[in-house]
């Protein structure tokens, strides 16, 4: 198995909001997250597909392949984005760093058609970074 | 869905490493620059990830803040501008290598109750660093 990692960027901004909580509650729970201006980050993300070599390419995955995939499942609904009113797949959701990781997995992972999606890593910054596995197997899934 | 969550916190910290049940010799041959009597120090990285259930209230595993704190009293505060071999108990009568040093702060660190301790990264430097994720794990990735 061999696994391949490819590193795009994007900036968008959100903020940190439950409407079910008072206002103090919001500013307890998220701090300064909860700005109602929002505020932004250079988000960097890395996505890694497990395969085996194709023997007649020697590639897991065509890499301008998983470029565009990224372009337009990511690049083009995130970047440059406020994250809470201008991705629908956010909506709803505290669009923390869990949850956008989550949801480019789900983006990604029907998408990549050779290999398989093996991890999404998303920082936020460079001091503060989640990694999705996905649901597969039901392995940890509700940890 | 299986997430963990990472944060990088960063402290300084002198260490020696030497071993006395090694005569001088042997000492010197196995540890090299870092047995120098005086000790010598790093600026140490610790990447620490967790895993939890996604509240969604709040879209978090765990509160960064709860998380922060938690490392700041058990790790950065006992360890940091310390020397390692007289300040922190453990390393009195264990050598504070740094996977010694990357054992001890994930034994500390697993006590955190808002979420799963999975792994412990040290970078003793820019080039090298070490990871564990305790005795059973290992399955995870």
């Amino acid at each position: 198995m061999v696994y391949l990692t490819r590193k795009i960027e994007f900036s968008a901004s959100h903020l940190y909001n439950n409407p079910a909580f008072s206002v103090e509650e919001n500013r307890r729970v998220f701090g300064k997250c909860n700005n109602p201006h929002g505020h932004g980050h250079n988000y960097v993300l890395e996505v890694t597909v497990a395969g085996e070599p194709d023997p007649a390419t020697g590639m897991v995955l065509d890499l301008k392949e998983l470029k565009d995939i990224l372009q337009t499942e990511v690049t083009d609904r995130m970047d440059h984005r406020f994250l809470n009113y201008e991705v629908p797949e956010l909506a709803g959701k505290i669009p923390t760093c869990e949850n956008i990781a989550a949801v480019i997995w789900r983006l990604l992972e029907p998408k990549i058609t050779r290999g398989s999606l093996h991890r999404v890593r998303l920082y936020e910054t460079p001091d503060l970074f989640v990694d999705c596995y996905g649901d597969r197997n039901g392995a940890g899934g509700a940890r | 869905m299986k997430l963990h969550l990472a944060r990088r916190y960063r402290f300084s910290a002198s260490h020696r490493l030497h071993n006395p049940q090694f005569g001088e010799e042997e000492n010197r041959r196995l540890y090299g620059k870092c047995n120098n009597p005086y000790g010598h120090g790093h600026n140490y990285v610790v990447e620490v990830a967790v895993s939890g259930t996604l509240d969604p209230a709040t879209g978090m595993i765990a509160n960064l803040e709860d998380l922060d704190a938690f490392v700041d009293r058990e790790v950065i505060e006992p360890f940091d501008h310390k020397y390692l071999n007289e300040e922190v108990a453990v390393f009195r009568d264990t050598v504070p290598t740094t996977e010694n040093l990357c054992i001890e702060i994930f034994n500390r660190l697993r006590r955190f109750s808002a979420a799963r301790l999975e792994r412990v990264l040290v970078e003793e430097t820019g080039k090298n660093s070490f990871e564990y994720s305790g005795e059973t794990a290992g399955a995870n990735t």
